[in-house]
């Protein structure tokens, strides 16, 4: 029996009649998942929703098959309790934590069954008492009279966003790092839930607003999907050049914090300057630097003019100058490489098994990037080979982000030079009702997945977003073992997760 | 080390003039102050009716809208609704203001206010050190502020800097609408800002909720936990319109 079975199969961005969904015990359900990941399937997302009557769960689970480029699609019943997946399959950890805290149920056996958003129950009733203390939970400690705990955040002292982060170290060596996060909770996918609405697409583009190509990328191919339109191919191009824009900024931008990190001053201070003179390119196509209003259902609203196209084009190659002089000079100084190297390494299995993805995965060896394996948009005519690096550690980090910086440049270049012609905006039809669909986008940052179902009247039964800092905040803290705290601030950059894309 | 002074060479000397010389162009599409007239259908509200965060407000006496820049994200689906071109997101990047009612722009805008904060221009002109939370914003803000410190802007030649502990800090820079799980965090770092102090809300979410508006998992922006001294609206604001609010604020501009 291949692993892929009993899913219900079925591509990227490729909507299925939620009937169609085959639905087995919870019992069985458990076993598929478990199995299909020792196949080599990585769970992208596991949305619950109520049934009609409210009374009953249903759980709905998206692997990515990446060896048949499907994905595999089962749904179940979910009870008050099960035993947990996650002693059996690490990767489940957080989406298990998150349904325990949203649904009020049980995953019994789960070795750190905490909140991760300190957010109000779906099942609340309105007389319910909406507040949940921020940050109060079951810390874990160290029993060792000679251990030592450091408590950091929510604000940090940087311009940063808010989280709060518990060492737990021996001397200056830290033993475990415990990272409690929900200060960014907005409500955002209580809020998506009976969408489209007016509200909807502005929620997405500022889901992780440093992302906002990526979510909306997502958000489109969702609804085009689901209205069973594509849109026109320049307006695909468009797209891809701006997701790839915004990939080479925030690339850019981590590589010079990095070098901040390490008190290498020259590459800090030419990256930080880059990396605004590529938003700026995005403002270019848009006006606005982080592609707000840009994409849209049906198309992208703003069309690329012959002027533009030669001024992004002739600006393009000026910072691919600049990033290789700056960021050429960092790698070839032996002080940052002796403090990048060795310093928050990850196994390539640990990365594996946590189920992590993108950048800092393929810093690990594993050849995860979605734009390869599970193409969409432009990424099916171009392709993309998946830059990897097999050490794992903060070089690794640092190394693929410059890898992939010259590859996104190289593309938007070809991008701008093949332009197809034609419309940029199609009309979107009404949605399809009683759909499920599955779209996997690769964001700067890793896979995005948006999963989202609508019921007989159109409206989204629920919208449910997995950012790719999901997957990859426990990464963050099993990388931080056996390091030195002082190394915390050059990890935590190498990763460079989102808060707020996490939180929601 | 010589390569280090080499690249130095290269990459060349970056800053803007401004405030000295020219603001730094703009893009083309850049969406800015909003410029209205009053040429409208009677009865029409299209604008009303696709604005997402319900920024725009007709009054009784005068059938021309009125944008809430305070409310409104720049998204310009007003703009694209309304059949009498009486809207356009012009070139002008002086949003900021000191009173939340001066981010109402209608028709005959006036010139940008004198934003000149009195305490503030006598206090920390020459030296603004400023503490930033980030409570539930997007990082979308945070990367329109922390750009200002860059070689480019670099706002530290004006003295004004974000530093890493409120105690040293002469006010708060605040993004995002407030979320209830950061807003303890929030007051608990205003009070350790030693007095006089002041309250920067950056972006709409921090001053008014924004799109997240009466979610009850934040609270409608940083004024209704704090006085807010400085106002600078936009989805994120340009850094242009941090800088210049910044710098108007301080009477340096």
């Amino acid at each position: 029996m291949a692993a892929s079975d009993p899913f219900l199969l079925t591509g990227n961005c490729e909507p299925v009649p939620m009937a169609s969904i085959p639905r087995v015990s919870f019992e069985s359900f458990r076993d598929f998942l478990i199995d299909a990941v020792k196949g080599g399937a990585r769970i992208s997302a596991m949305p619950v929703w109520p049934s009609e009557t409210g009374q009953q769960l249903n759980v709905l689970a998206v692997m990515a098959f990446p060896q048949i480029a499907e994905l595999g699609i089962l749904t179940s019943e979910l009870p008050p309790r099960w035993p947990s997946l996650t002693p059996d399959c690490p990767s489940f950890h957080w989406f298990e934590r998150e349904i325990a805290e949203q649904w009020h149920v049980v995953p019994d056996g789960h070795p750190w069954l905490k909140p991760i958003r300190f957010a109000p129950s779906c099942r609340l009733q309105p007389n319910q008492s909406k507040s949940v203390a921020i940050g109060q939970t079951e810390f874990f400690a160290m029993s060792d009279h000679e251990g030592h705990e450091v408590a950091v955040g929510p604000v940090h002292a940087g311009v940063i966003e808010p989280g709060h982060f518990r060492f737990l170290c021996h001397g200056e060596t830290v033993f475990h790092l415990e990272i409690s996060l929900g200060y960014q909770h907005r409500g955002i996918e209580k809020a998506m839930t009976g969408g489209p609405t007016l509200l909807s697409r502005h929620y997405i583009e500022t889901l992780a607003g440093d992302t906002t190509v990526g979510h909306t990328t997502a958000y489109c191919n969702t609804l085009e999907a689901l209205a069973a339109i594509q849109a026109p191919a320049r307006a695909e191009a468009i797209r891809a050049i701006a997701a790839e824009l915004e990939r080479v900024a925030n690339h850019i931008g981590d590589i010079g914090a990095l070098a901040g990190d390490v008190g290498f001053l020259p590459t800090l201070n030419y990256c930080g300057r880059i990396r605004g003179d590529v938003l700026n390119l995005t403002a270019e196509l848009c006006g606005n630097r982080f592609g707000r209003g840009l994409l849209r259902p049906g198309g992208v609203a703003f069309d690329l003019h012959a002027k533009s196209i030669d001024y992004l084009s002739n600006r393009i190659e000026a910072i691919r100058q600049d990033t290789t002089s700056a960021i050429e000079l960092m790698f070839d100084t032996p002080s940052v490489l002796a403090r990048f190297e060795r310093t928050g390494t990850l196994a390539i299995e640990t990365a594996r098994r946590i189920g992590m993805v993108g950048v800092a995965a393929r810093a690990c060896g594993l050849e995860y990037d979605i734009r390869n394996e599970f193409p969409y948009g432009m990424y099916r005519l171009a392709q993309l080979p998946v830059k990897t690096w097999a050490s794992g550690d903060c070089f690794g980090r640092a190394y693929v982000r410059w890898l992939e910086i010259q590859q996104s440049l190289a593309f938007i270049r070809q991008q701008l030079h093949e332009l197809p012609g034609g419309k940029t905006e199609k009309e979107l039809p009404v949605i399809r009702q009683g759909y499920f669909c599955a779209v996997l986008v690769e964001g700067w940052r890793g896979e995005i997945c948006h999963a989202v179902a609508t019921d007989q009247q159109g409206r989204f039964a629920f919208y449910k977003v997995v950012d790719p800092s999901f997957h990859n905040w426990f990464g963050l803290a099993l990388a931080l073992r056996h390091q030195q705290i002082s190394d915390f601030p050059l990890c935590n950059k190498s990763f460079n997760l989102s808060y707020c894309g996490h939180d929601q | 080390m010589l390569r280090i002074i080499k690249t130095r060479f290269s990459q060349k000397y970056r800053t803007m003039s401004f405030p000295n010389g020219p603001a730094p162009e703009l893009p083309e599409r850049f969406a800015g102050r909003p410029v209205i007239s009053d040429n409208c259908v009677s009865g029409c509200n299209n604008c009303q009716s696709n604005c997402p965060t319900g920024a725009i407000t007709f009054s009784n006496e005068n059938e021309c809208p009125a944008i809430d820049t305070g409310k409104c994200i720049f998204c310009r689906a007003c703009q694209t609704a309304c059949p009498s071109n009486n809207i356009q997101f012009g070139p002008d990047y002086r949003l900021a203001a000191i009173s939340r009612n001066n981010l109402i722009i209608s028709n005959n805008p006036p010139v940008p206010e004198n934003i000149r904060h009195r305490l503030a221009a006598k206090l920390f002109s020459r030296s603004l050190k400023l503490r930033q939370v980030s409570a539930g914003g997007c990082n979308a803000c945070e990367a329109d502020s922390n750009v200002l410190g860059t070689p480019a802007w670099d706002m530290g030649r004006l003295g004004i800097q974000f530093v890493a502990s409120p105690r040293h800090a002469d006010g708060l820079l605040i993004t995002g609408p407030v979320t209830q799980n950061m807003k303890l965090a929030l007051e608990k770092t205003y009070a350790a800002v030693p007095s006089p102090k002041i309250v920067i809300a950056i972006g709409t979410c921090a001053i008014s909720g924004g799109i997240y508006c009466d979610h009850p998992e934040q609270c409608n922006g940083a004024e209704s936990i704090l006085p807010v001294d400085l106002f600078i609206p936009g989805c994120p604001p340009h850094p242009l319109t941090i800088f210049d609010g910044l710098l108007r604020f301080l009477g340096r501009l």
